[in-house]
């Protein structure tokens, strides 16, 4: 139930500073993806579950409140999870390469679907330009901000995770 | 109790596969479902609106504090001088303004004459505030701190200053969702107020995005007569958008290869990048006659 309420006010968090507080501190048009940060985080951190349900309610909200189709998002991030929860056995907190390779991949993997499915669908064929002046300036930002926001994402996790254990022992006695 | 823990996250991975499964079911079906039938969210609208809208308020509000202190500390010079230009924009402005009065009043005589109604009719009008931009970066959509509960509904358009900004295209009880017409899946019939010819003008990341103009398609104009510089303003035509919005001035007009179309960019008169308050028309416009008088036409 913690986890649930601690992770809720994370994702609202995120949510909010990045389409309210990111968007006036724009560079280049361009603002981080936060979201993208914590689902992908909470993937390789806590598993295929936690990834999935993470993602899809992050995907939920930006549907609702952004997107075209309700449940365009929430598919999308909710794959990502999932798949950043395939890599939970080779994660280990102290390295930092991995969390980096892993969430920079999520969000250029996540905004080439995009592009392939709201651009490139409707004939707007020039990826180059896409890719140059949208995708990579997100991704050198997302990854400026992870540097931050992951190793407090960490911080919190590992919080929860001693909180349970303890919890777990006082069940066992 | 060991033993049990491991049963428990046997079943806890095999489960995650179902998960995946029967949630993106659900994604895939609520996708078919507003592709289909055109509506979205419902009762998902209305909790999330109650969760996240009066925060965003609130990050805005505080956002607009600090600005605003920001915009105090300007230099006393430089307000000087910009009262001195101001001045004197005033004083053009008047003499503008006795000429246009003296035209007005010889209009009306002339439509009394004629017994014309007011050609643009009055909209009601709402303000309401920007409170949150989105948050990928491929679309310009934002949403605004009104909802059904203030008589918002989807299909108004949103106005800003004297321009046109863009329609609602969802509405929450306290909050809407607003495509502007920059927006990179926005098309807006328009035309040019001095010709009058009908052209279309749609949103685009990209030249957005390189110098801030909008391109525009479609213009037949045999006589050269569309000018650089010319106002451009919502068609009569358009079943989504009122008539004689203003919507930007032409930038350039370049001829279609195939020598009977022009198309060109247009600067949009609205700030885009700085939308803090904008006005909603309360009234929807009435497709159903539009049509019927199209097809009369023909």
């Amino acid at each position: 139930m913690r986890r649930k309420i601690i992770l809720f006010v994370i994702i609202t968090v995120c949510f909010l500073l990045q389409s309210t507080v990111f968007q006036t501190l724009s560079l280049a048009n361009v603002a981080p993806n936060l979201l993208i940060i914590v689902v992908s985080a909470f993937g390789f951190m806590r598993g295929k579950k936690e990834g999935l349900w993470i993602g899809f309610f992050c995907g939920l909200i930006i549907d609702i409140f952004f997107g075209f189709y309700l449940g365009v998002y929430a598919l999308l991030y909710m794959y990502v999870g999932y798949i950043n929860g395939m890599f939970q056995k080779s994660f280990y907190p102290d390295d930092i390469k991995l969390p980096m390779l892993l969430i920079g991949s999520s969000d250029i993997v996540c905004n080439i679907v995009i592009y392939c499915l709201m651009f490139l669908l409707r004939g707007r064929f020039q990826f180059w330009y896409y890719l140059s002046s949208v995708i990579l300036p997100e991704f050198v930002y997302t990854m400026v901000i992870t540097i931050f926001l992951y190793f407090i994402l960490l911080k919190i996790n590992q919080k929860l995770e001693e909180h349970e254990k303890r919890r777990a022992i006082k069940f066992e006695l | 109790m060991k033993k049990k823990r491991g049963f428990r996250n046997k079943k806890k991975r095999l489960s995650s596969k179902y998960v995946l499964f029967i949630l993106s079911g659900i994604c895939l079906v609520s996708i078919f479902v507003s592709l289909v039938f055109n509506i979205s969210g419902g009762p998902l609208n209305t909790v999330a609106g109650y969760v996240f809208i009066p925060m965003q308020k609130g990050i805005n509000g505080a956002g607009s504090y600090l600005s605003g202190k920001a915009n105090d500390f300007k230099t006393l010079g430089v307000v000087l001088e910009e009262n001195k230009e101001l001045k004197k924009q005033v004083d053009e402005l008047t003499e503008q303004l006795n000429h246009t009065k003296l035209d007005q009043y010889e209009l009306d005589n002339y439509r009394e004459l004629l017994e014309l109604d007011d050609k643009y009719p009055e909209f009601d009008k709402v303000a309401a505030k920007v409170i949150a931009m989105d948050g990928t970066n491929w679309f310009t959509i934002f949403t605004i701190d009104k909802g059904t509960k203030q008589g918002i509904e989807k299909g108004m358009n949103v106005i800003a200053g004297s321009g046109l900004v863009g329609i609602v295209t969802d509405a929450g009880p306290n909050f809407a969702k607003v495509r502007s017409i920059i927006d990179d899946s926005s098309n807006v019939s328009s035309m040019v107020l001095t010709t009058k010819d009908n052209f279309n003008v749609s949103g685009s990341l990209m030249t957005m995005n390189k110098d801030k103009l909008l391109p525009f398609t479609e213009l037949r104009d045999e006589d050269d007569k569309v000018k650089v510089g010319d106002p451009v303003v919502t068609s009569h035509v358009s079943d989504q958008y009122q008539e004689g919005i203003l919507i930007g001035y032409i930038n350039t007009v370049v001829t279609n290869p195939n020598n009977l179309t022009k198309s060109g960019t247009i600067t949009p008169v609205v700030d885009f990048q700085h939308l803090r308050e904008v006005l909603i028309i309360t009234d929807i416009k009435d497709t159903g006659k539009e049509l019927s008088g199209q097809e009369s036409q023909e």
